[in-house]
């Protein structure tokens, strides 16, 4: 079984975003970037069902390619992703930042290409969290689609994924190929070891264009302003429980 | 300019999310329709209809939209968007999972989780955590968007509506397995006026439900949980607060044992009043929090209980 991976570079978790004072946008200048979290889930999953790890039978997966869009140096995101154990990586190199529609697009020619049989993504980039990439390729696809994945078991052409959900935990049955979107608990990714990072920088990535697909990625949103939220400002510590009860009910908040 | 909201219910009778998601689609437009989605949804189709300024309410009855299922939803509401300038679904993971889906096959943009409108193609939404709001105008004739519940007040109750039936598909190449759902007596996270929140300082699901559980029951609230406690098994996956799991704006929240991470404010940041429990005065939850205390849960939170008679 073939697995695609799409990986995005993002702003790193630990930093906290700041909006720049023309309100443009959020300044991303010297700040730390990097594979976004949900998505090392998703490459942390494709590389267990190559390597036969948890429940999963060796080979399940036979081939792990990792597909990002964006800037030249979201080589090194794909570059994170071969460490930890993708076989091989396309950047389709871009400056503009690509709405999530324009990304499901390119993804979908990639995938015509590539034809996987199971495409693993992230649920949410955390930069736009859109949390839209997925469905929205799997409905270009037509394929089924099993999002907020906290589970996955591979039988034969079967993906059967217990799915995150409001309430509790869902599980669904999806004929291959589909795509599924990885939550949190699915997995924890490892970190790649020195000499499979050695091993990663011999691999290959092949850059394309975005024009090498053909797809329509024009902008149908216009950023009008970015601003930065009402700040909340801190308040009081109160001495014991008995203080705060009385300060809650005097405001009325109990 | 007419707009379609899909209902969100629990199979017998509507969430005031949707209430809420009405108020973000009175903004864009007269002409409010709502969509149920369900198999024995009747009930619900009634209770809609009696949401005020509702001209209509859609009932398709079906298997795989009873369960939510993203590829039977978008097969049944694709044909209906022929006559809607907009759809509006409320950000819960049914509307997060299928409204993207939607969008696609009609090819726009998909607008997630906006906190305000602007005008009828103008809208705001979160970005990065909540640490900024992008203020976005789309060129789609078309619109499909999910509203953030938390950030509309809910519309009222008066209206008289009639209910149409239509048509329901079933999704291909997919199939409901099962589902396990949390049962509990108390509020759901997304409705209750007061929620209390635990951390990773809880330790073990033992503790979580020995101390935090009591205090909800004693104040009527709903529980909630950083990821981090959630991870380590303490609480289910429902209970998350925070960037990737529930956005919640109750009068109280109460976190205990919760370090204040830029995730986990995101998603209750918005509160009335927010009360910190923590044992170190400089946990960044203290910075957004009302009113703070600086001790020990174990003992802060029995004296709690006492205070609160
Ligand atoms: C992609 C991504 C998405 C995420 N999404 C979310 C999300 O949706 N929601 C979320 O919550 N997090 C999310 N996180 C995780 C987030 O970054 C934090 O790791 C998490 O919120 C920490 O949980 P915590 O505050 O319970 O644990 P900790 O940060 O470990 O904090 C525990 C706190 O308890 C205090 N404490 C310890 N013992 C006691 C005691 N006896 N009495 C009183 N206080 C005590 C400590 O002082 C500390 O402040 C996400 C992270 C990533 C990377
Ligand atoms: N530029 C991109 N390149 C590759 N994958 C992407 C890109 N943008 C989004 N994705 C994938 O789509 C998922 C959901 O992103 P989003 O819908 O933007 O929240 C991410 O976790 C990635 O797996």
């Amino acid at each position: 079984m073939k697995v695609l991976v799409p990986v995005k570079r993002v702003i790193d978790s630990n930093v906290k975003a700041r909006v720049k004072a023309d309100q443009t946008g959020v300044d991303l200048a010297n700040v730390k970037m990097s594979m976004n979290p949900f998505d090392e889930i998703a490459v942390e999953e494709a590389v267990r069902l190559k390597e036969g790890k948890e429940h999963h039978a060796a080979g399940t997966a036979t081939e792990i390619v990792v597909v990002s869009i964006g800037v030249t140096q979201a080589q090194e995101t794909i570059r994170t992703a071969l460490a930890m154990g993708a076989d091989r990586g396309i950047l389709v190199q871009s400056d503009a930042d690509l709405e999530p529609l324009a990304v499901a697009k390119l993804l979908k020619a990639v995938a015509d290409e590539e034809k996987p049989d199971l495409i693993l993504m992230g649920k949410q980039s955390i930069d736009g969290d859109n949390n839209a990439v997925g469905q929205m390729l799997a409905a270009l696809l037509d394929w089924p689609q099993a999002t907020f994945a906290g589970k996955l078991v591979i039988e034969g052409q079967k993906a059967t994924v217990t799915r995150e959900v409001d309430g509790g935990l869902q599980t669904v049955a999806a004929e291959l190929p589909a795509v599924v979107t990885v939550d949190l608990r699915l997995n924890t990714p490892r970190y790649a070891s020195l000499p499979n990072i050695m091993k990663a920088k011999k691999k290959e990535i092949v850059t394309k264009a975005v024009a090498d697909y053909g797809v329509d990625v024009a902008d149908r949103l216009k950023v009008l302003k970015v601003t930065e939220p009402p700040k909340r400002s801190a308040g009081i510590k109160v001495a014991d429980a008995a203080e705060l009860v009385s300060k809650l009910k005097s405001a009325g908040a109990l | 300019m007419a707009v379609l909201v899909i209902a969100d219910h629990d199979g017998s009778a509507v969430r005031d999310t949707t209430h809420k998601t009405v108020t973000a689609a009175k903004a864009i437009s007269g002409e409010v329709d709502i969509l149920v989605l369900g198999q024995g949804a009747s009930a619900v189709a009634d209770a809609a209809a009696k949401i005020d300024g509702v001209r209509k309410v859609l009932l398709a009855e079906g298997e795989g939209v009873s369960h939510g299922l993203a590829e039977a939803v978008e097969a049944t509401v694709v044909p209906l968007a022929a006559n809607y300038d907009a759809v509006l679904v409320p950000a819960n993971t049914d509307g997060k999972n299928y409204a993207p889906r939607i969008a696609a096959k009609l090819d726009v943009a998909p607008i997630s989780d906006i906190v305000e409108v602007v005008s009828a193609d103008t809208f705001v939404r979160p970005i990065y955590a909540g640490n900024a709001l992008e203020t976005i105008q789309t060129s789609d004739a078309k619109k499909v968007i999910t509203v953030r519940p938390t950030a509309f007040t809910a519309a009222g109750e008066g209206g008289s509506a009639s209910v149409e039936t239509v048509a329901a598909a079933e999704g291909a190449k997919i199939a409901f397995v099962s589902e396990e759902m949390v049962k509990s007596d108390r509020p759901e996270l997304g409705a209750a006026k007061i929620i209390v929140s635990g951390g990773r300082a809880l330790g073990s699901a033992e503790e979580f439900a020995a101390v935090i559980e009591p205090l909800a029951d004693k104040l009527g609230a709903a529980v909630g949980a950083s990821r981090a406690a959630v991870d380590a098994g303490y609480a289910p996956n429902d209970y998350q607060v925070g960037q990737t799991g529930k956005v919640v704006a109750p009068q109280v929240y109460i976190a205990v044992g919760i370090s204040g991470a830029i995730q986990h404010l995101a998603g209750m940041k918005d509160s009335k009043v927010i009360v910190a429990i923590n044992k170190d005065a400089d946990a960044p939850i203290f910075q957004v929090a009302d009113y703070g205390i600086v001790g020990d849960y174990k003992t802060v939170v029995p004296e709690l209980m006492s205070a609160l008679g």
